[in-house]
């Protein structure tokens, strides 16, 4: 799909997010700047969660009080990712709708992944969205 | 004495400040001095390293203090948000010090330490005040009214990437080093600010959005292509901060109106936030990124548990 602002990114986020349920996890690739954490901002949004949804590239991991809990990690800053730092980041995904942006370090160890999406830059405020479901009949 | 510890998130620290706000030791095992140390080799972001430096480090402090355990009369610790394994260090180092001495556990707010760097000899600064704390992971607009935490008010925020994560992410942008708020300070000094211009969007309220900005150098790159970065890396990175400073100045400024204006955090280190800011009070330099005497400090204005009580204390990641 394409969308043509960020508020269309968030909707695209909130309607995968009436298709989830606690125990799934979501990767979100794309470049800098492709619109992840607005993608995710909407999904949380759809969730229940009321606070700011900020980027967690410094602080690797948030977690989200809400009807069923939300995490947000991000792998960015990690180069692999060691058993150490994988025991670190499990409690995360402890049943929660869990969303991971830069999931590239993490491959060897996430969890069995329930929908993968990715963000494309088009222009300015068009992005092109593809998300894969391993679970098509819940969409 | 209050002994200060931090593991909230990358750096592992202690310090030991006094009741009146002095600074006897201040102690931080940092993943970038680790990074330069192993020659470029990015040490892992886990709790095992705080794990493997958090006694050394405590070791450290009293030693360059030349106190014991005797001499201190409560443990501050900070207690969230960050990540919850790498919290759990320091606050079960805490707990154990703090069970073993029979002495008071002080759980502190991340935040709350930034602000509280501010309250630490000589600077002593007295609320009230506004307060702009930016770093990698939080930008915050803060009303501080008094030197505790329940009655600081959060004013304004960012809605998307924090002040420091954009410079970090431009500088990756421009192929530049790590930490790259710094490597961006460095370079622009060499710029031209007005070189390129760079929209920082303008949010409802006191609110701030840095994502845009970070898209726009994107495109400004790719439109140039690598030669003409290559030449022009010094007006970018100076037009890139240009675009942060202002915006975080325009709104320090608007937030504030007729009140005393502070600085702390990462990005308070910047050398043209701090230029454009000449009658705001900042952090000193060297407590601008995590530590623990801001820790301790803030302890000092925070309740102290006593044992059984903070035994069944646990780390919060939530952020506010």
């Amino acid at each position: 799909m394409t969308t043509h602002s960020g508020a269309e990114t968030e909707a695209a986020g909130a309607r995968l997010a009436m298709t989830l349920q606690a125990g799934d996890v979501v990767t979100i690739t794309g470049e800098l700047g492709a619109g992840k954490t607005t993608f995710v901002r909407g999904a949380c949004r759809a969730l229940g969660v009321t606070g700011a949804v900020t980027s967690p590239t410094f602080t690797i991991g948030h977690r989200y009080e809400a009807p069923t809990p939300v995490a947000h990690l991000d792998l960015y800053r990690f180069v692999g990712l060691s058993s150490s730092e994988w025991g670190d980041l499990e409690p995360y995904f402890d049943g929660t709708i869990c969303f991971v942006e830069w999931p590239e370090q993490g491959a060897a160890w996430l969890p069995r992944v329930r929908a993968v999406v990715h963000l494309e830059h088009v222009a300015a405020d068009t992005r092109t969205i593809t998300i894969d479901d391993a679970d098509d009949s819940r969409v | 004495m209050i002994l200060g510890l931090e593991t909230s998130c990358d750096e592992t620290a202690a310090a030991l400040v006094t009741a009146e706000g002095e600074i006897k030791a201040n102690v931080v095992a940092s993943q970038v001095d680790l990074h330069a140390r192993y020659g470029g080799v990015v040490p892992e972001i886990a709790s095992r390293r705080h794990l493997e430096l958090i006694g050394p480090v405590i070791d450290e402090t009293l030693s360059a203090a030349g106190v014991t355990f005797a001499d201190i009369d409560g443990i501050a610790v900070t207690a969230g948000p960050g990540l919850i394994g790498a919290l759990l260090v320091g606050l079960s180092a805490a707990k154990a010090i703090a069970w073993s001495r029979g002495l008071p556990l002080i759980p502190v707010e991340h935040l709350h330490g930034h602000v509280a760097s501010l309250y630490l000899q000589p600077t002593d600064l007295q609320p009230p005040f506004t307060c702009l704390l930016a770093s990698g992971g939080h930008t915050l607009l803060l009303d501080v009214s008094d030197r505790g935490w329940e009655n600081v008010r959060i004013v304004g925020r960012t809605l998307d990437d924090a002040a420091g994560e954009a410079f970090d992410k431009g500088a990756r942008l421009l192929g530049l080093g790590y930490p790259g708020g710094a490597e961006i300070d460095r370079l622009a000094k060499e710029g031209d600010p007005a070189a390129f211009s760079f929209p920082v969007a303008r949010v409802p309220g006191l609110d701030f959005s840095f994502s845009g900005l970070k898209t726009a150098l994107l495109y400004t790159v790719r439109d140039l292509g690598p030669d003409a970065v290559a030449e022009r890396k010094a007006d970018l990175a100076a037009s890139y901060q240009h675009a942060i400073v202002r915006a975080l100045t325009e709104r320090v400024h608007e937030a504030a109106g007729d009140r005393q204006i502070a600085i702390v955090g990462g990005v308070a280190a910047n050398s043209a936030l701090r230029a454009s800011l000449p009658e705001a009070i900042a952090a000193p330099l060297a407590l601008c990124t995590d530590n623990a005497a801001m820790i301790a400090s803030a302890g000092r204005y925070s309740v102290r548990l006593t044992s059984p009580e903070f035994l069944a204390l646990d780390a919060h990641a939530q952020s506010l």
